[in-house]
């Protein structure tokens, strides 16, 4: 005989997700996100450097999370969103 | 009994019998049925309705019955018909409606039926032996509540509560290999989630099925009470548990406490689980010997349903969301009560701001321990407080300071050492941030360890004298030490569990009020 079990989980298959394509050139304005976890900075300050010395028409623009221990507000995603055309999140420790 | 469906109503005034072999008392009425149909039956439709197929055959054979009789071993018709015992007599309208209904075997309510039977119809009473009749003889219980029946068909009916996706498991699959390979247990078997066992833990709340009691991390899919109820079935709860194991997924999910964070941190954070007031005997939980560890139903199964909430809902899986570097065996179940009669102290949730007679959940994410304060020397408050300290400057790292809260479950003879001399709550936890202050000199950041006070943090001349010497308690607060106590009569070691970052950037302790 069949048995019949209650699925547990919320029954949401998991969608991809498609990345962005990626463009060839690297141009406009880079977010650089701080996500307050110790030494990011000091990551995204070298980042920094790198694209003034490389790419210098990039604009950079930095922002920070609150806390590394929450997702990002609301609001700031979509700041960058609206200001950016790249970012780059930086994990530390 | 030959297979064929009946559609009731069909026009005419019926009268419906439900009743089944085993039943000494529809063996009693039988005859009085037969008569009726016997009688009536050009203008009364009679209809007998056993529960079960093979006493049917026997019925229609012990009794020669020329009465109609429908098979209802499937139980759906009793069930639908809300039957709670055996013999269950309708007499009704051509459309069906009731117009007499008795139960069991009583003479007078025979007798009045077949009056109005030929009331109804204009036929002459039948001639019946009632001297062979008792005047009364009560029914059986109905096969469509008997336990474990009544569920699966409540499950199967149409007004069923349960609204979740079901999945059938072929005949040559085993359920809980199936189950680990769809990764839906925490590494250890669970129970399987029917249809029955979860109607009958819904039915542990007050609460609607289909509630919803909050949105789980980390994908912040919504947890209804049925959902919930799923999971904790899985974990091995018994019903009643189901009120404690809401509140606590409804504390869980609240942004102060974080789930979110304490699920994802590297560091490896869980809920423990704390429970107070009334309901810790209601549901025997643990919280004498052993209260944290094995051994304990309630103990054992709220802490892990509230994980599988977290996993199987919330879609936290271990290396997806869930990325601690090591983590602990605390991420299977942590859940215990406090020993209130124990104490000459407030408990915890009423220093919490409730009633002592409410019940209380009260989650704090751990990221260590237990650890032991070992002290069987000490016969002083002070001595005992000290050696508490101690310890519990060591997490995480003697030198760290300040955010951190730290769960204290005290032993009861290291508690009455303390008590001995009318020390309260409040004077034990103040000497305790007493006990840890350090001048700041001895918290700094040097070549034997990394960790501590950063000279950077003075500015560029560095901290002055005054600065050094200034003394720095453990914790910001005293509210920082959540005190609960718990753990048998005999054995001086106390336990401390390590917090994570607190304060709204990490996790803070909730306590929740349990409705039912």
């Amino acid at each position: 005989m069949t048995m019949k079990i209650l699925d547990p989980t919320d029954e949401r298959k998991p969608i991809k997700r498609e990345l962005t394509s990626r463009p060839e050139h690297i141009s406009g304005v880079v977010g650089l996100l701080d996500i307050s976890k110790p030494r990011g900075n000091v990551l995204l300050n070298r980042l920094e450097e790198l694209f003034d010395e490389r790419l210098p028409d990039v604009e950079i623009r930095r922002y920070t999370k609150p806390t590394f221990t929450k997702p990002a507000p609301e609001d700031l995603r979509r700041k960058i969103s609206e200001e950016c055309g790249f970012v780059i999140e930086a994990l530390a420790d | 009994m030959q297979g064929r469906n009946y559609d009731f109503p069909n026009g005419k005034t019926s009268l419906l019998c439900f009743v089944k072999e085993d039943c000494p008392t529809c063996q009693l009425s039988l005859p009085l049925i037969e008569i009726i149909q016997k009688t009536f039956s050009s203008v009364v439709e009679v209809l007998l309705i056993g529960q079960d197929h093979a006493g049917n055959s026997s019925m229609i054979k012990t009794h020669q019955l020329a009465t109609s009789l429908l098979n209802d071993d499937a139980l759906k018709v009793s069930f639908e018909y809300d039957l709670d015992t055996v013999p269950t007599i309708f007499l009704t309208d051509s459309v069906g409606n009731a117009l007499t209904q008795f139960i069991g075997f009583g003479k007078q309510d025979w007798i009045d039926l077949i009056q109005k039977l030929s009331d109804l119809t204009g036929i002459a009473v039948p001639a019946i032996q009632w001297d062979s009749y008792p005047e009364s003889h009560p029914g059986c219980g109905s096969r469509s509540v008997e336990p474990g029946i009544a569920e699966r068909l409540e499950a199967e009916s149409s007004g069923s509560p349960l609204r979740a996706r079901q999945i059938d498991i072929a005949t040559h699959d085993d359920v809980h290999e199936f189950l680990f390979d769809q990764e839906l247990t925490d590494g250890l078997p669970v129970i399987p989630p029917t249809p029955e066992r979860v109607l009958r833990m819904i039915k542990g709340s007050h609460r609607d099925a289909q509630e919803i009691v909050a949105d789980i991390p980390p994908n912040l899919a919504p947890a209804t009470v049925e959902k919930i109820a799923i999971n904790a079935v899985m974990a091995g709860c018994k019903p009643d548990y189901l009120p404690v194991v809401i509140t606590a997924v409804e504390a869980m999910c609240t942004d102060e406490f974080n789930i979110h964070g304490v699920s994802a941190t590297t560091m490896g954070g869980t809920p423990a689980v704390i429970i107070n007031g009334p309901i810790r005997e209601k549901i025997e939980m643990n919280s004498g010997l052993g209260a944290l560890g094995a051994g304990h139903r309630a103990n054992a199964t709220i802490g892990r349903a509230i994980r599988l909430v977290l996993r199987n809902i919330g879609g936290a899986k271990t290396g997806g969301t869930e990325r601690s570097t090591l983590a602990s065996p605390s991420k299977y179940t942590l859940a215990f009560a406090e020993r209130e009669e124990r104490s000459p102290w407030e408990p915890y949730h009423v220093q919490q701001g409730f009633d002592q007679s409410e019940s209380v959940v009260t989650l704090f994410a751990v990221t260590g321990g237990p650890s032991l304060v070992v002290d069987q020397n000490s016969r002083t408050p002070e001595q005992i407080t000290g050696s508490i300290a101690m310890v519990m400057e060591s997490i995480p790292h003697p030198r760290a300071r300040g955010d951190q809260d730290i769960l204290l479950v005290l032993c009861p003879e290291h508690l009455d050492t303390i008590t001995k001399n009318g020390w309260s709550k409040q004077k034990f936890l103040d000497e305790i941030q007493k006990a840890t202050l350090k001048p700041l000199r001895n918290l700094l950041a040097d070549e034997h360890s990394g960790v501590g006070a950063s000279l950077a943090e003075f500015g560029e001349t560095g901290p002055n004298e005054t600065d050094l010497e200034r003394l720095v308690p453990k914790f910001a607060s005293t509210s920082n030490i959540h005190l609960v106590v718990a753990g048998s009569d005999a054995g001086k070691f106390t336990s401390v569990f390590q917090g994570w970052a607190t304060g709204p950037r990490g996790s803070m302790v909730v306590s929740r009020k349990i409705e039912g």
